[in-house]
């Protein structure tokens, strides 16, 4: 029973690296190319389970483009030619962090800009709450 | 009268016309668009499914309208659009290319003959997709999805889907000439 806590510990530990593992066959013979396939795999979406990453799915076209990932990988092809090839071929929704562009901008600017609105909003009517606060103890003190 | 009332009215306003925008976006959700659509289809040649040395492709097909379907035995949807495929090959308005997509299935090959002498034909010709490489640079996300191409070579339409009689009418056919026009 004393291995119990110890196999325990091997799956917690092992189960964040075993992603990739339960996927594919083998791992990348070069581990640096193996820690970017590994990057790029959790990035881009699965095309046809789109709310999966390629790292997560079981789909045809996921092992299919694993594997074209893999390939061009060892063809020595950089992360950013590999994701450009991709949304060549599939639009950006293949990538999980949609890019800095003017025509994103709207989605990275609009969280801030309605945080500000929000908290414009919030200061004004807690000012103006308090304010009521204070004429109503104004009041009661004229009346005394 | 106070400009704060008008508050409410715009937020409204500006919620209305996001929803609005949002459900006739509706049956789009889940469709991929492709970035291919309107250009040059990208170079592809693969192998026969019955002759690995007999092989096709775009270059050999220029100046011919064709239907590039992807599917795969391992495919249920491609069954329900089987029966669609074998009645617009029966029209003879264009040909269609089957793609038989082996996606890593170790008996596809065998399983796809076996499909076709069993539920019946509808390509011109049948080529095999070993390892899904043409299928990604095709933009080819799942099966059954087709290609229409132009006789210049480029993609004039995909469905992203199982192609049914409508669609066909609708989609297919209004795109391509009309018999006896060219």
């Amino acid at each position: 029973m004393a291995a119990l806590p110890a196999l325990a510990a091997v799956l917690l530990v092992g189960a964040p690296l075993s992603t990739a593992w339960a996927v594919d066959p083998q791992a990348m013979s070069d581990p640096q190319l193996q820690a970017r396939y590994e990057v790029l795999i959790h990035e881009l979406r699965c095309v046809q389970c789109e709310n999966n990453s390629l790292a997560d799915s079981d789909a045809p076209i996921a092992a299919d483009l694993r594997r074209e990932i893999r390939g061009m990988l060892n063809a020595g092809e950089s992360n950013q030619q590999i994701k450009d090839y991709l949304v060549s071929r599939y639009s950006e929704f293949i990538l999980f962090r949609p890019k800095y562009s003017w025509r994103n901008a709207w989605l990275w600017v609009l969280p801030v800009l309605l945080l500000i609105i929000g908290g414009v909003i919030a200061v004004r009517v807690i000012q103006q709450r308090g304010a009521l606060v204070d004429n109503e103890e104004d009041a009661d003190v004229s009346r005394t | 009268m106070n400009p704060r009332f008008l508050l409410p009215l715009a937020v409204f306003v500006v919620m209305a016309v996001v929803l609005a925008v949002g459900i006739n976006h509706s049956h789009e959700v889940g469709v991929l668009k492709s970035p291919l659509v309107g250009h040059q289809i990208p170079d592809w040649e693969l192998p026969g499914l019955t002759d690995p040395a007999k092989s096709l492709g775009s270059r050999q097909l220029k100046g011919q309208w064709y239907v590039l379907n992807y599917w795969g035995a391992w495919c249920y949807a491609c069954r329900v659009e089987h029966s669609t495929l074998l009645q617009v090959q029966q029209q003879g308005r264009v040909q269609i290319i089957g793609v038989d997509w082996v996606a890593g299935n170790p008996d596809e090959n065998a399983a796809a003959l076996d499909w076709l002498s069993r539920l019946g034909n509808p390509y011109s010709q049948v080529v095999t997709d070993r390892d899904g490489r043409t299928a990604i640079d095709l933009g080819i996300a799942q099966a059954p999805e087709s290609l229409l191409v132009n006789p210049q070579g480029v993609i004039v339409y995909k469905e992203p889907g199982v192609i049914t009689p409508e669609i066909w009418k609708r989609e297919f056919l209004s795109r391509l000439p009309k018999p006896g026009a060219s």
